[in-house]
């Protein structure tokens, strides 16, 4: 078959340009404004986009990173020893933290011996890369587990996330035991 | 001249008043729920139910904010043109014809403020004073953007005015009055003049769009190119007068739209009801179906906003003087032969 080259259309989508001559009945343009018209007022009674934000809360996709959280593992203690790689491999610089010993009778609070004291991450520095995540050794930060956006404040100081806000809470630990001892 | 009289006439002009009001006032959260609606979107809803108290909340932002004004020579003026801008659309309500009449207490209240009988011509003139609010004010504003809006307003409006009024004097050979009650009265039952006038209603209708610088013809204020043109440098409540008045016009224009080609209070079934239900309740159902063709028209007003983009100047030139005024004249011929072979 030989068809020429020119009227090859591959998407099915192509259409020849043409300059001829309007008749009177296009340039009256009557026509085309009812056609209009009648695409416009399908819009109408179409099903709305929006979603009613506070109320409705768009899903997020599984790898979603947002705010980030410092995972507890089954027995609910903590998994972050404070070694320091998520600080490091922070391309913005938003992460710094204390190390402590863990003391006798916190073994059911901290999952090593060494567990961070103090663990802060500025949210207007983080650039939710998650390169913290690729870095942990000890599966402790995870930026998708959260499903929530960082809030807007009205000060800088708010911003800094300590670990009042990062640690997963203890009752999402146990329920999440509870749900791996179901399966 | 009794006083029961004063007191009727006050009452129904205070209520045609108040009744502008409120639907100039809805109009603008039917525009923005319209709007929306193509598009797509929600829009307002926050405010009240379905967002019905977003016009008070719109009012009162405008009432608070600051009352900016340029450093123009024409104070006086710039005070004067939102003035000129309201009262003309709030004029033309005056005369026209709402319901047929209602019975109170043995009395014949008539659903008009007042029954001139050259209510057609009044609208013109009153209508055509309109376009002096957007001239002084875009003049009073001594910004170039404002004056630019104000001379295309200007411009516009004398172009689409001759082919208004053309396409007006076809429709008057046939009914033979100016009177808005009497060719609202001519138009009983089925009887519309749009069935004869199809051509002179488009015409009327088109015209209508401009004079009340609706898109496709609001180069008077197109924000894309003029900023807000004529109202650019209005703030506060001034600004909101501009904008209600444009919304009074909308709603002033579809009313006479209903009346003159789609029979105004009339609807089929009108002679049956007042002979077997009553008079009252008749011509109330009159008064809704009234309000219901002017809601459609304000409607479409809207939905041709969100559908046609704003002609270019030339080509706004090109329709006015090319197409309308000519198809008008040709519509008068036409309709004067028909009466002659037909009457």
């Amino acid at each position: 078959m030989s068809t020429a080259i020119q009227s090859i259309s591959l998407s099915g989508k192509k259409k020849q340009v043409s300059n001829k001559e309007m008749t009177f009945l296009e340039r009256l343009y009557l026509v085309a404004i009812v056609k209009g018209l009648l695409i416009t007022i399908k819009h109408f009674f179409r099903k709305k986009a929006t979603i009613h934000y506070p109320e409705q809360v768009r899903t997020f996709s599984p790898v979603y990173r947002g705010r980030h959280m410092l995972k507890r593992d089954e027995q609910g203690r903590e998994n972050c020893t404070a070694c320091g790689l998520c600080a490091l491999s922070c391309p913005a610089e938003a992460i710094t933290m204390k190390a402590a010993e863990r003391k006798k009778g916190e073994e059911h609070l901290y999952r090593e011996e060494k567990y961070a004291e103090i663990y802060e991450i500025n949210m207007l520095r983080c650039i939710f890369c998650g390169l913290c995540e690729e870095a942990c050794p000890k599966d402790a930060i995870y930026l998708t587990i959260s499903k929530e956006l960082v809030p807007a404040q009205y000060d800088r100081e708010d911003f800094i996330f300590g670990k009042d806000k990062l640690v997963m809470p203890l009752e999402m630990a146990i329920k999440n035991t509870q749900l791996k001892n179901a399966n | 001249m009794d006083s029961a009289f004063i007191i009727e006439k006050s009452v129904v002009i205070v209520t045609v008043f108040a009744i502008t009001m409120i639907m100039a006032m809805y109009s603008t959260w039917a525009e923005r729920k319209v709007a929306a609606f193509l598009q797509d979107r929600v829009g307002p809803n926050r405010a009240g139910w379905g967002g019905l108290l977003q016009p008070l909340a719109d009012g009162m932002k405008l009432f608070a904010k600051e009352e900016f004004e340029p450093n123009t020579p024409n104070k006086f003026l710039f005070f004067v043109g939102p003035a000129i801008a309201m009262s003309t659309a709030l004029m033309t309500s005056a005369v026209i014809p709402w319901g047929d009449q209602l019975e109170i207490f043995g009395r014949t209240v008539e659903l008009q403020a007042t029954d001139v009988d050259v209510a057609l011509l009044y609208i013109f003139g009153v209508v055509s004073v309109g376009v002096y609010g957007i001239m002084i004010g875009g003049w009073a504003s001594n910004n170039k953007f404002s004056l630019m809006g104000a001379v295309r307003a200007a411009s516009q409006m004398v172009s689409y005015e001759v082919a208004m009024g053309l396409s007006m004097i076809a429709l008057l050979m046939m009914t033979g009055t100016l009177s808005l009650k009497e060719i609202s009265e001519q138009q009983a039952g089925m009887n519309w003049n749009v069935f004869y006038q199809p051509v002179g209603f488009l015409i009327f209708l088109i015209c209508a769009f401009a004079e009340t610088n609706r898109t496709p013809f609001d180069l008077a204020e197109c924000e894309s190119e003029l900023i807000g043109g004529y109202h650019t440098e209005y703030s506060s409540m001034k600004m909101g007068f501009y904008l209600f008045a444009e919304y009074a016009n909308m709603f002033i224009s579809s009313a006479i739209l209903a009346i003159l080609y789609f029979g105004g209070y009339n609807y089929p079934g009108m002679q049956w009801m007042i002979d077997n239900v009553g008079v009252n309740t008749a011509n109330l159902l009159g008064i809704g179906v009234l309000f219901i063709k002017i809601c459609f028209f304000i409607f479409f007003y809207m939905w041709v906003r969100w559908t046609i983009p704003r002609f270019r100047y030339d080509q706004l030139m090109n329709l006015g003087w090319k197409i309308l005024i000519p198809l008008s004249i040709v519509n008068i011929v036409i309709t004067g032969i028909c009466i002659l072979a037909f009457k």
